[in-house]
């Protein structure tokens, strides 16, 4: 299984902020977003993490990871 | 080197005081260096009357863990305090303290400047304003 967070206004979009899916083959970040959003494309500027360290969307996932999508940070 | 996320208000000179006096260090350090950041009632031209500071728990942690790292590899830093504040804010309120200790100015004040920027840029916190209209919006410049 896998989890997907959502965070700020990304959360606020989609409505929601955990999704939980079991994957059964290879992905990456960009193609896990495609699958649990395949309405929506992957914003540009959205910043990607896999157990909270920054990665690119060409990442490849595995089970027990933990994907973060979130806008641009604001802190300070 | 600490870490500390508050959700309630913080006073930094206080927290610069009971760190000092708890660090083994008296004697050591020449250079204290200081950064904090503080609520402004004003944004983009616009009235706020209060914001609320998000973050993404675990990985702020972990992210500023690294940024204190990779400052250890640039500067002899003796110690550092990084807090940052999460939930609802007000104006005048502090949001964030850096704070460094070296035995010359040099590394405390580069240190600290470093320590900032490195987290405006990647610690995963996100403010969004209340404006003195009561209307609500995600900060997007990170000035």
């Amino acid at each position: 299984m896998i989890t997907l967070r959502y965070f700020a206004s990304l959360r606020e979009l989609l409505g929601h902020s955990t999704v939980q899916l079991d994957i059964f083959e290879p992905h990456t970040v960009l193609s896990v977003w495609k699958l649990v959003n395949p309405d929506f494309e992957l914003p540009e500027n959205v910043l990607t993490a896999v157990n909270m360290d920054y990665v690119l969307p060409s990442h490849v996932v595995k089970n027990g990871d933990e994907i973060a999508f979130f806008p641009p940070v604001t802190g300070g | 080197m600490t870490v500390k996320i508050c959700d309630v208000a913080f006073e930094p000179f206080v927290e610069i005081q009971n760190f000092q006096h708890e660090l083994a260090l008296n004697g050591k350090f020449g250079a204290t260096s200081i950064f904090i950041g503080t609520m402004r009632d004003f944004n983009e031209g616009d009235n706020v009357q209060a914001m609320t500071l998000e973050h993404y728990d675990g990985m702020t942690q972990k992210q500023l863990t690294k940024i204190i790292a990779a400052a250890k590899t640039q500067w002899q830093i003796l110690d550092c305090l990084i807090v940052h504040r999460v939930g609802k804010i007000l104006p005048n309120e502090p949001i964030v303290l850096v704070s460094v200790w070296s035995a010359h100015r040099n590394e405390a004040f580069e240190a600290c400047r470093y320590l900032m920027e490195e987290l405006k840029a990647n610690a995963p916190f996100w403010k969004l304003e209340k404006l003195a209209t009561s209307q609500t919006r995600w900060v997007l410049k990170n000035h």
